[in-house]
């Protein structure tokens, strides 16, 4: 039993033999931003994937709200409060950006409230309701998938590398809007590459190399790591 | 005289590619969420016309005479068979080679096939069976000699059709079920993720699947009156070319695909020769197959990434 938030305990998962997590132990408190950065390969998504059950973890516990959800089937997570904005967006390129939005509030009774607020916070997104989502660019799509992660209402958003792929511009309006989004008291976990912005706006940091969290602490240690400085923020 | 000729094989192939449609639609829908043809299809469409008779024969023998209430009963009882035989099948055969390699489905769908026409054989024989006609009338449209024709059981085979298409194309585009079943075809791990059971979706799309063969299996059974356990193979070749035609994974294509398919395939045999239609249209499939794999309103591979 764990009564923290959201929590990882020594889970591991592997893509049939191939491991990819070793004994991953992190944890995540209400209303927090945590970050987790790491190089290519490092396995970031493969984390994510995991809480989500795909691949499923083979060892470990994945705590939420005191309850191990480590064998929940994939389909079970998103209606406990966890939400996930995946790496490369993963909209549904064939339905509509309305479509989308309501796929990700499909079992949400406060769907259109909060349909309302996201398109007050992603205007983009309500000029272009009615168009197909693969038409949109790849900022637009990034807000879409955040949009639709918030549509459910979660306790907890996963981000995956929201950051990939945009301008320069771009990514500083999505850092203001998950400033924002963590305001309002969302809990957030964030991937991220880009370490200097995710390490500047989060409350706590981890560090995963190989599949195993050699580092922790909080943003602003971490920025202040000589080694995190060689590694991920080019040294300067 | 020709043109009376053109009409007139208009109106055939317009009402045989509905039928083609509504079995395509099967192929089509399996195919856009699984990437797998279901070459069992067409042995429900099988299936479907021996239980149509027989529950025709049980309706007439209690006593029901209104042609209108026989159908209807019938389809009901028909589709609610074939969607359990769909079901059955998802379940037994594809789902537990849902993570195997690509050939493993195909062949045990192959190996259903085999199982289910022997079963037909095995319960109800080899002899063809049929049905006598029980709805008449025609009605012409020009002079004795030079005429249309347009029976009735063509009237209510097209009014079935096109209702069975509106229905199943309003669940698909306008239901929380179509959008998930949409979801599911476009990125199945995120619609997991989602919180959709993508495991329940594909099932259900193997029962909507099934239903509408019944429907077909119906519709051809009273049109044309027999029927054997080997109906299946040809039908689905047909149905599959319609949905390869209009573009294998998209519904409305597998429908225009259908008509397309039936009415070229009427003028073929009207104008040039009937005893080769069939080679027609398995040419036509053949002919797709290499220079259009993505047909007619099929999306081109990029886009599934
Ligand atoms: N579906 C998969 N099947 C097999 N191996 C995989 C799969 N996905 C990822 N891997 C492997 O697992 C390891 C970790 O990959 P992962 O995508 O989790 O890394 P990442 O930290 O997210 O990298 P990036 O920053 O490039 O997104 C890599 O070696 C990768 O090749
Ligand atoms: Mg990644």
């Amino acid at each position: 039993m764990d009564k923290s938030f959201f929590s990882l305990q020594e889970v591991e998962s592997s893509y049939g033999r191939l491991p990819v997590l070793h004994k991953v132990s992190l944890q995540v408190q209400q209303g927090e931003i945590v970050t987790l950065i790491g190089a290519n390969g490092a396995g970031k998504t493969s984390l994510l994937m995991t809480i989500f059950g795909n691949p499923r973890a083979t060892h470990g516990h994945i705590y939420w709200q005191g309850k191990d959800i480590a064998h929940l089937p994939t389909h079970h997570i998103a209606g406990l409060g966890i939400a996930l904005v995946p790496e490369g967006r993963r909209i549904f390129p064939a339905m509509t950006v309305a479509e989308n939005l309501a796929m990700g509030g499909r079992n949400s009774v406060y769907a259109s409230v909060d349909l309302e607020k996201i398109l007050e916070m992603f205007p983009r997104l309500k000029e272009r309701f009615k168009q197909r989502a693969g038409t949109l660019s790849g900022g637009e799509q990034q807000m879409l998938a955040i949009g639709r992660a918030l549509m459910s209402r979660p306790q907890l958003l996963l981000l995956d590398e929201p950051s990939l792929g945009l301008a320069p511009l771009i990514v500083k309006q999505l850092f203001e809007i998950l400033e924002e989004i963590a305001k309002q008291g969302m809990t957030i976990f964030l991937v991220e590459q880009n370490a200097n912005h995710a390490l500047k706006l989060a409350d706590r940091a981890y560090v995963l190399v190989n599949g195993q969290i050699e580092l922790s602490g909080t943003g602003a240690e971490l920025l202040d790591n000589p080694e995190v400085k060689r590694a991920y923020l080019g040294s300067l | 005289m020709t043109a009376y000729i053109l009409a007139q094989q208009l109106v055939n192939g317009v009402v045989l590619g509905a039928i083609y449609g509504l079995i395509a639609v099967g192929y089509t829908m399996v195919y856009g969420i699984m990437g797998m043809i279901n070459f069992a299809h067409s042995e429900i469409y099988m299936l479907s016309a021996y239980l149509s008779t027989i529950v025709l024969a049980v309706l007439v023998y209690w006593g029901i005479q209104s042609p209108l209430v026989l159908i209807l009963l019938t389809l009901g009882v028909a589709m609610s068979m074939t969607a359990l035989y769909g079901w059955v099948i998802e379940r037994l055969a594809y789902r537990p080679l849902r993570d195997a390699p690509r050939l493993a489905p195909l062949i045990s769908a192959i190996g259903i096939s085999l199982i289910l026409q022997s079963y037909a054989v095995l319960t109800q024989g080899a002899k063809t069976k049929g049905i006598p006609t029980f709805i008449e009338g025609v009605t012409r449209f020009g002079d004795a000699v030079n005429n249309v024709q347009i029976s009735n059981i063509q009237v209510l085979i097209l009014i079935i059709a096109l209702c069975s298409m509106v229905a199943l194309n309003f669940i698909i585009q306008h239901t929380a079920f179509g959008q998930a079943c949409r979801a599911t075809q476009q990125d199945r791990g995120m619609a997991e993720i989602l919180g959709i059971n993508t495991d329940k979706v594909i099932s259900l799309v193997f029962v909507i699947g099934s239903a509408m063969a019944a429907v077909a299996g119906l519709l051809v059974t009273m049109n044309y009156g027999s029927f054997d356990f080997n109906i299946g193979f040809v039908m689905g070749v047909k149905a599959f070319t319609a949905a390869v035609l209009g573009g294998i994974g998209s519904l409305t294509g597998a429908m225009l695909g259908g008509i397309i398919l039936g009415v070229s395939e009427s003028l073929f045999a009207g104008l040039v020769n009937s005893d080769y239609k069939d080679v027609f249209a398995f040419s036509l499939l053949v002919i797709f197959l290499i220079f259009r794999p993505s047909g007619l309103l099929g999306k081109p591979e990029v886009e599934k990434v």
